[in-house]
């Protein structure tokens, strides 16, 4: 299948997600006024991946902010790659963020503990 | 208050473009004025989240000559920042908006993560993108209780003022 790439802007996440890898990235700021309009097409590209996955599937987010509207597009994306790794397959999200950001660190918190999938927390030195 | 006080003031249309552009001019004021970057983040996400809020609440029957949106960031001499908007809102809405302000007025930082947590895993989005989530994020990212109040119209629309308090 086709990889998925996505250019960044100032509002938007660059979307990186190769399906011969398996290495996935989400990187930037996403803080659009409605988010379900930029992340659909990712949302079907994964229903596609679900399908024939990789044996290893590993997503990178390394966000500086993002918007609760956003957040509800993540439990999206991380909801489809649990059933990646139900079907038997390795999944890992590494979740980045600065050495002195609280919030985004609780924010890989609040995803912890509602998605089924080990999320590696990672601290960017400053 | 000094007028070196005031990072951003707005009052004007609620469209996207205008928004942007004060998202924009106050991340560069921001990371000018503010030296601890946590507190500029913390600042700059209520600033998004508030106006976005007001994009997904704002009344749209009215005019929008007649029903401008007012925001003003403001850093005072002990650092502190506020951000007070107000904007138009139908009458039949304010309700809602209310008890979501009050529940979250009444709960410890604790609940608050618990409820932000519920409401992520189960919550519906809106057809404007809406996740039900920006009044508990606001909350419990600003760590005190949201200050607002309503003054009523009998043109069926309410004026919704927010007050948003944000230290270190």
């Amino acid at each position: 299948m086709e990889n998925f790439f996505l250019e960044g802007s100032t509002k938007t996440p660059e979307l990186r997600f190769n399906a011969e890898t398996g290495s996935f990235l989400i990187e930037g700021r996403s803080i659009p006024e409605n988010s379900v309009e930029y992340y659909k097409p990712l949302f079907e590209w994964l229903d596609a991946y679900i399908l024939s996955p990789k044996q290893k599937s590993t997503l990178e987010v390394k966000l500086e902010y993002f918007n609760t509207s956003s957040s509800k597009c993540l439990v999206e994306i991380f909801r489809k790659l649990e059933k990646v790794q139900s079907s038997g397959y390795d999944v890992q999200i590494n979740w980045f963020y600065e050495e002195d950001d609280e919030d985004m660190q609780e924010s890989g918190e609040d995803f912890q503990e509602i998605i089924d999938i080990p999320i590696v927390m990672n601290v960017i030195q400053g | 208050m000094q007028p070196d006080d005031i990072i951003v003031s707005y009052k004007g249309a609620p469209s996207s473009g205008f928004l942007d552009d004060l998202l924009s001019v106050a991340d560069d004021k921001l990371s000018v004025l503010e030296s601890q970057s946590k507190l500029r983040k913390k600042v700059y996400h209520i600033l998004v989240e508030v106006l976005q809020n007001i994009h997904h609440h704002y009344d749209n029957t009215l005019a929008q000559s007649e029903a401008p949106i007012i925001c003003v960031l403001t850093r005072h001499t002990d650092g502190t920042y506020y951000i007070h908007t107000g904007n138009f809102v139908r009458s039949e809405d304010v309700s809602t908006l209310k008890s979501q302000i009050d529940t979250v007025n009444s709960l410890n930082p604790e609940q608050i993560k618990d409820l932000y947590r519920k409401t992520l895993d189960n919550g519906e989005m809106s057809a404007k993108g809406g996740a039900g989530l920006g009044i508990i994020d606001i909350a419990r990212r600003s760590g005190q209780p949201l200050d607002y109040e309503f003054q009523d119209y009998d043109n069926g629309s309410s004026f919704f003022n927010l007050k948003v308090k944000i230290s270190a």
